[in-house]
């Protein structure tokens, strides 16, 4: 009876809070997802699949496609810079690792309008990208970086290159290096054993970095913003202006619904691949 | 292939650090472009302290966090403990809703919370903030607790209780010292996390009621001067008395956990 007294009074606030404050509130967006909008940007309480129906207009598609690919190549280029990155991390003397990895988690730490607004100083025309170049070559152009696709893809990947680095360092760091060696006493190249043993074992890292870059980057709502310039629409700036200037709350509402559902499918195959490299290195 | 190796920790490090450290050379700059170089001024920095708008926007941040942290703290504290040392109907239902904040897109968390604001008729302000930042605070202030208790084993609290403590004396006399790093590095992630955000606050907060990252967001919307180059340096200065801190309390926890073996 005790127990129970205790377990009620350590878990009401918790799931008080998530039911009145995450819970209720995603079910508005659900509801309001399936009303009309109404004359004056407020809502008519009139049911309607219109808002999704919608969402399959060319127009939308387009914006969801680009705004997943986008993702999909952030993803990619944070795998390729960070595996290695943190693969050479790993095996740095311990000494002076801590301070090497410090300097990755210093950005992770910073505000994230801060670092996204450093790409402007450098980007914009007169910025100082195309001042350095303009200085070494005589007759550079200034070239046009800032508001367009290129911009938002390096800001994205400035943004969230931490996060992929993070844990592919913790993976590779406990990576049992007799592993390798045993590998390689059987006679595998050393290109054989990375991608024979190396790789397989830090499957979960790259899985978790994956997750951790993809996830915030699909429905990225700032860098877009302020390194595109509102030129190029991500599905983020679209539910913002549905919100903000559109009005449309509604249409906004089944946007983000279509959203979550984007980041749950890729959580739900993040932990089947998780669970699947976990059976592999058990058998 | 160590050279290739070299050649791109070396890129990556300065992929990371040239833009952080331009914001911070170009804040001493005393030209009115932000990114042409005149001269050396402490300037920018005189005309931050003059700046009243800025002064406000610090103060709801801070004011934002502090609590926003202190909720989040003592409630993930409670789940994390809810969920380590109990076994009960709806664990991992409760594991899974508790980590869905973090997990579905910042705009989403936000837009459904104005809707939910406008239904309720629960006016925005500065405590719509505090509750949307709490909803992600515990989530993440359970996961470093959470990571903490399942550091040490419990049979410190079995003994203490076999000694005749009752189990509020063997929760602040144990337990508590045994994860207050934990607790503390929770909240200190909060507490930044609540800093820096962007997103939920600029949809949850009602007209007048500006934080530091929405002051800094209608900056460079509206009109980019060289004072947004100091605003940036003196956060950056900020956060890494963060992280030293933070560390400083994960280098205690093992240090501790250390003693217990």
């Amino acid at each position: 009876m005790r127990r129970n007294y205790h377990l009620f009074v350590l878990l009401f606030p918790v799931v008080f809070w998530l039911v009145c404050f995450f819970l209720l509130p995603l079910v508005s967006v659900f509801i309001y997802s399936f009303i009309e909008r109404g004359t004056y940007g407020g809502v008519r309480w009139d049911f309607t699949l219109e808002n999704y129906r919608r969402l399959f207009d060319g127009l939308y598609l387009g914006i969801l496609w680009r705004s997943v690919s986008t993702a999909f190549v952030c993803t990619a280029v944070c795998l390729l810079l960070g595996y290695p990155f943190a693969y050479y991390l790993a095996r740095y003397r311990p000494k002076h690792r801590n301070i090497l990895l410090l300097l990755v988690v210093v950005p992770f730490w910073t505000n994230f309008l801060i670092r996204t607004y450093a790409w402007i100083l450098i980007l914009r025309t007169e910025g100082l990208l195309n001042n350095f170049f303009g200085a070494v070559f005589p007759n550079w152009g200034p070239l046009e970086l800032l508001n367009t696709p290129l911009a938002v893809q390096i800001g994205l990947v400035y943004g969230y290159l931490p996060f992929m680095i993070l844990p592919l360092y913790a993976a590779l760091e406990q990576l049992d290096m007799s592993l390798l060696e045993a590998a390689q006493d059987l006679g595998a190249s050393p290109r054989r054993a990375f991608w024979h043993v190396t790789v397989p074992l830090s499957l979960p890292g790259i899985l978790a970095g994956s997750m951790l870059v993809f996830i915030p980057t699909v429905g990225a709502f700032l860098t877009p913003d302020l390194l595109g310039g509102g030129k190029v629409s991500y599905i983020g700036n679209v539910i913002e202006r549905q919100f903000k200037t559109a009005r449309d709350w509604p249409f906004g509402s089944a946007l983000s619904f279509m959203l979550m559902g984007i980041v749950l499918i890729g959580t739900v195959l993040y932990f089947r691949a998780l669970q699947g490299s976990e059976s592999a290195e058990s058998s | 292939m160590k050279r290739i190796l070299e050649v791109n920790i070396g890129l990556v490090y300065l992929f990371l650090y040239v833009p952080i450290l331009a914001v911070v050379v170009f804040s001493f700059n005393s030209g009115e472009q932000i990114s042409v170089w005149e001269g050396f001024t402490f300037g920018w920095y005189v005309k931050l302290f003059e700046d009243a708008a800025l002064w406000r926007a610090c103060r709801n941040s801070l004011m934002v966090a502090g609590v926003a942290t202190v909720i989040a703290t003592i409630i993930g504290t409670t789940a994390a403990l809810a969920i380590e040392r109990y076994r009960f109907r709806f664990r991992t239902v409760l594991m899974r809703c508790l980590y869905l904040p973090i997990i579905i897109p910042d705009i989403v968390l936000a837009i459904a919370l104005l809707i939910f604001y406008v239904q309720t008729a629960i006016p925005v302000g500065l405590i719509s903030v505090i509750i949307a930042h709490c909803v992600f605070n515990i989530a993440y202030v359970t996961i470093v607790v959470r990571a903490r208790l399942q550091g040490y084993d419990n049979t410190l609290e079995e003994a203490a209780r076999d000694l005749g403590a009752n189990e509020w004396q063997t929760f602040w006399r144990i337990t508590f010292p045994l994860i207050a790093p934990g607790i503390i590095g929770g909240a200190l992630l909060a507490f930044t996390l609540s800093i820096d955000d962007f997103v939920i606050t600029f949809f949850t907060a009602g007209v007048g009621y500006t934080t530091l990252s929405v002051h800094i967001y209608s900056l460079l919307k509206f009109g980019i001067t060289p004072k947004i180059n100091a605003i940036s340096t003196m956060l950056l200065a900020n956060s890494i008395v963060f992280i030293l801190l933070f560390l400083w309390f994960q280098g205690r926890t093992s240090t501790t956990q250390k003693q217990e073996v």
